[in-house]
């Protein structure tokens, strides 16, 4: 698998454990900020802004704050 | 020779009693109400002789050896069953005691060799100081007439032999095999001059059901039970107390030595964490610290297709650093990091994440605490506050239920499990949630009341009916919950949890578990004042882990089990210093003390005292850093006592990533699997062969103390140093303890800590500071550590790893006693006589659908890779699981393991695996391949050696 696919499968996991909160998209973002490096967050955002249909909703929103900064 | 330890001849009582004052031999002491008199005479320092009596049991009463005079009493009683009374007068010394006493040793000498000049166990031999004591010198029953003198010697155990005529019968191995040990694998067969010890079914010791612990020897008398080192090169001369570097239960020992050598380990009787207990690993398997294949020179190569070069400290360090600097020149400052060891030292694991934060420059340091507990660390903190278990393992002296979930401690643990045993013979409740069988389900004088046998990857849906049975059936601990728990979480949870979904009847169809079974084991758990939870790592290697973790702690909060003795949530930590290693910042957002490295207050701290800056953002975790090597990012990698090529999962990505790394340093003292993937070798020193501490599972930090000289001259601490000074970042120490002050320094939970305090108590549970100097036993007494307890909402996600047509069974992995992890230690041990090799274990129904029979070889098929194993057919698993263990590289279990991991750590999901098991005549391609590549690495090192 290569490592963006394997990206894609970990923070849709996240998604799916914080789907169970109202603040899902606050959980998976702040997730991601304390516990991936920033190497990993690029390499999501640039996945995104290319072929981010993988992605299910709530952490595409996350990963776009992200952006956003 | 070395001292021996101090016995009492009897344990102090177990709960300390009011206390009561006599005179023995004119002597004024004062002991606790119910002491024997021959506890209170040694405390006195009167010498009353013994022989079946020992402090670490109870007394028994059959030597007659012991018996004193006590004024107004008729008769001589024997002082081991004779509690102290106020006001008693005690005689130990008389002359009709004198020649009573002469009797007795005379009939037990009269069936004894008499030949203590060449007995091996000339000089602690109690027969004999009792003999000496009393002027025996030979009996006056004379040595003609029946005896045991011919009987043969059973020398089949690899680390012990048993010589009969050398026994005296005094049941002490008896004893110490039940009430210790919890084995029940000695009895005494015969009656009168007949009796005989007898293990099993008078099979020999290695037959029989004993567990090589070792406690009957460390109880025997006289020469009957004795260590074949002993045998064979006398007695010790030495003792260094230290700690066992095996799993975390973290025993305390004296490795006892006649120059440089260790001639045998005697678990330490003032050990808190074992109580003078001991296990096979522990005890015996201490021979890979001088095994041949150990490597004691540093060793460079361009390419790993290269022989190896033996080089200087100096060249070694030099060539690494010039190796990592360049690869940071040319492909940046995060292209290389560092993996810390859980089998290495506090200070040793500090100084490596010190090194990568300040000299590497980045915060890619990681630690194999991510392949095991690192659920442990998010759940327990996101609940509880704090990233530990909560109790002291006696705290299960107190217990009335224990739930053990995805825990063998019986293999894994055997020290606590022997506590545990204990405290279920006593008469406390057992819940085992597991998919297979454990020892612990059914074992001598034990048996669960549920065995809830749940389906691999349904922990959580597990966890949560439990606790709704709780909540929907006001089961609940309210006054608990309201006062230390945050309330609107818990309201949120409360409604969560009840659903309908959460129910044991709708959950029955994930977890296999009859929902009437749940419902008696979730009533048996909260109906008690005492009920505490033990978990390992078939809690937390799931792709859940961080969710069960936290399903465990709201099922101790909501029944009110957490903040005192005999309750509590107990991760049972894998390897000697898994604690210990998290807690010293190994993981790549936290610095010590879990404290995250975004802090800006955290971090200054640390940049005035490290006089550094450093990065506010988490490196890469383990599974990153092998990801980022296949992508071609991350270049560098330092490991340090870790062997990642067999421990970690999806064994043919690990290699690739190996493989995609211009400089591996592997620091370790063999050459281990990862080390046939590296460029420069680094020799490690063993935990015989440095200063240090080790971290243990109930936050317990003990003494590690050099026993003898680094075979390659450097400890691993001074490694580490002298390699970060060559980066340029300066790091001086002296001694380890320096290390330590400068932890404590900077780790509000260490600040109380320091090597003279340690000496002074021997061990400390950290948070240790002002508030509490001397350590805290029980955590979040009164209040939790984060204030309020949080309840988390845990949903249940299944696992994307389902079996399916093609991949029918789950697999599961584990761990057997003599065994260690990955092996490479207890592999260089006579361990192997008791397991030699890795089997699937396969129920037989499913064996018999695909014609495989007891000792097959299987070919078993996963979505990542194919390995072959034999098949051992058992009911120990249930239809469509079937298990394996890891303890040996050849056997290639991780090659069948799949990069899938736990959402929140990536801790990897060993415990669920979807597989095909076929008959097959052949090993895998896999495994063909791999000893092609060992055989060739191993003759790259002989170059070396040449």
């Amino acid at each position: 698998m290569q490592e963006v696919e394997q990206l894609v499968k970990m923070v849709n996991q996240i998604a799916d454990n914080f789907s169970f909160h109202d603040d899902a998209v606050d959980r998976i973002e702040d997730h991601l900020k304390r516990f991936w490096a920033p190497s990993m967050q690029k390499k999501l955002i640039d996945f995104d802004n290319t072929q981010g249909a993988e992605l299910k909703p709530a952490a595409r929103e996350a990963i776009k704050r992200l952006e956003a900064g | 020779m070395h001292e021996q330890q101090t016995d009492l001849g009897t344990p102090a009582p177990l709960k300390i009693g009011a206390p009561v004052s006599l005179v023995i031999d004119g002597n004024a002491i004062t002991v606790p109400e119910g002491s024997s008199v021959m506890r209170a005479a040694a405390l006195a320092g009167a010498k009353v002789p013994r022989l079946c009596a020992t402090d670490s049991m109870d007394a028994f009463g059959s030597c007659r050896v012991c018996l004193v005079e006590i004024e107004g009493r008729k008769g001589f009683p024997a002082s081991c069953t004779t509690k102290v009374e106020a006001d008693m007068v005690v005689h130990t010394q008389s002359e009709p005691l004198d020649e009573l006493r002469r009797n007795v040793v005379e009939l037990y000498v009269s069936d004894h060799p008499l030949e203590c000049v060449s007995c091996s166990a000339n000089g602690e031999c109690e027969l004999q100081d009792v003999a000496e004591a009393l002027g025996v010198e030979t009996s006056r029953y004379g040595m003609d007439g029946a005896s045991h003198q011919q009987q043969e010697k059973d020398e089949s155990n690899p680390y012990f032999t048993f010589d009969p005529s050398q026994c005296i019968v005094c049941y002490r191995c008896v004893r110490a095999c039940d009430d210790i040990q919890g084995t029940f694998a000695l009895s005494v067969s015969g009656r009168g001059f007949d009796s005989q010890i007898t293990a099993g079914q008078e099979d020999g010791f290695m037959a029989s059901d004993c567990v090589s612990c070792g406690a009957c020897v460390s109880s025997c008398p006289t020469e009957a039970l004795m260590e074949k080192t002993v045998i064979e090169h006398g007695l010790p001369e030495r003792s260094v107390t230290t700690t066992c570097a095996y799993c975390g239960v973290g025993c305390s020992f004296h490795a006892e030595l006649k120059g440089d050598t260790v001639l045998r380990m005697t678990p330490d009787k003032e050990g808190q964490a074992n109580e003078g207990h001991a296990c096979i690993k522990g005890r015996f398997a201490f021979g890979y610290a001088t095994h041949k294949d150990r490597i004691t020179q540093p060793m460079i190569r361009e390419r790993i297709e290269d022989p190896w070069r033996e080089v200087s400290w100096d060249e070694a360090i030099g060539h690494t650093a010039a190796r990592l600097r360049a690869i940071q020149e040319k492909y940046g400052p995060d292209s290389i990091g560092g993996i810390t060891s859980s089998r290495c030292t506090n200070e040793e694991t500090y100084l490596v994440q010190k090194m990568v934060r300040a000299a590497f420059g980045n915060n890619n340091v990681d630690t194999c605490a991510r392949v095991c507990h690192s659920p442990t660390g998010y759940g327990l903190k996101t609940t509880l506050g704090e990233s530990a278990g909560t109790q002291a393992f006696s705290s299960v002296s107190s217990a009335d239920v224990v739930l053990v979930m995805g825990a063998n401690p019986s293999d894994a643990h055997p020290v606590f499990a022997s506590r545990l045993k204990r405290r279920l013979r006593e008469g406390a409740r057992l819940i085992v949630a597991d998919p297979r069988r454990i020892e612990l389900v059914s074992s001598p004088h034990i048996r669960a009341d549920h065995h809830l046998a749940l389906r691999p990857g349904s922990n959580v849906a597990f966890i949560n009916a439990m606790a709704h049975v709780v909540v929907t059936e006001g089961l609940e601990d309210s006054a608990f919950i309201s006062s230390r728990c945050e309330q609107e979480p818990y309201r949120k949870w409360r409604d969560f949890i009840s659903d309908e979904q959460n129910s044991p009847e709708a959950t029955e169809s994930i977890t296999g578990i009859p929902a009437s079974d749940l419902r008696l084991a979730a009533r048996l758990f909260a109906g008690v004042r005492n009920a505490a939870i033990y978990y390992g790592l078939g809690v937390s290697e799931h792709s859940q882990g961080s969710t069960t973790v936290m399903g465990i702690a709201n099922l101790a909060m909501v029944t009110g089990n957490l903040g005192r003795e005999g309750v509590g949530v107990n991760p049972l930590r894998g390897q000697n210093n898994v604690q210990g290693s998290c807690d010293m910042g190994s993981f790549p957002h936290e610095l010590p003390g879990y404290r995250h490295i975004s802090d800006p207050a955290v971090r200054n701290l640390f940049e005035q005292d490290w006089n550094t800056n450093l990065r506010a953002e988490p490196g890469l975790r383990i599974p990153n850093m092998f990801d980022a090597s296949i992508s071609g990012n991350f270049k560098g990698l330092y490991v340090q006592g870790e062997d990642v090529a067999q421990s970690d999962p999806n064994t043919q990505h690990v290699e690739q990533a190996l493989r995609s790394l211009e400089c591996l340093v592997v620091q370790d003292i063999f050459l281990n699997e990862t080390a046939r993937f590296a460029h420069v070798l680094l020799p490690g020193s063993s935990f015989l062969e440095k200063n240090g501490t080790f971290t243990n599972a109930e936050r317990r930090i003990s003494m590690v103390r050099k026993a003898m000289e680094p075979l390659a001259g450097l400890e691993d601490w001074q490694v580490t140093m002298a390699l970060s000074n060559a980066l340029g970042y300066p790091m001086e120490y002296s001694h380890p303890s320096e290390i330590m002050d400068e932890i404590a320094r900077l780790t509000p939970t260490f600040s109380g800590v320091s090597y003279a305090k340690l000496d002074r108590l021997g061990s400390i549970q950290w948070p240790c500071n002002d508030e509490s100097p001397e350590g805290t036993p029980t955590m979040h007494v009164g209040e939790f550590v984060r204030g309020k307890g949080y309840f988390a909402i845990t949903g249940f996600v299944p696992t994307e790893e389902r079996s399916t047509r093609k991949y029918p069974l789950l697999m599961t992995t584990g761990r057997i006693l003599s065994q260690y992890n990955v092996g490479a230690q207890t592999r260089r041990t006579q361990n192997s006589e008791f397991y030699s090799e890795d089997v699937l274990e396969i129920h037989p129904f499913d064996a018999e659908e695909r014609g495989i029979s007891e000792g097959d070889w299987c070919g078993i098929a996963s979505r990542a890779g194919n390995t072959v194993l034999r098949a051992v057919l058992t009911d120990r698993v249930q239809p469509g699981v079937v298990y394996t263990t890891f303890h040996f590289p050849s056997s290639g279990a991780n090659v069948i393991t799949t990069d899938n991991s736990d959402w929140a750590t990536n801790c990897p999901e060993y415990k669920v695996t979807a597989v095909q098991v076929t008959q097959v005549r052949e090993p895998s391609n896999w495994q063909k391949e791999y000893e092609a590549f060992a055989t060739r690495q191993e003759e790259l090192l002989d170059k070396a050696r040449v």
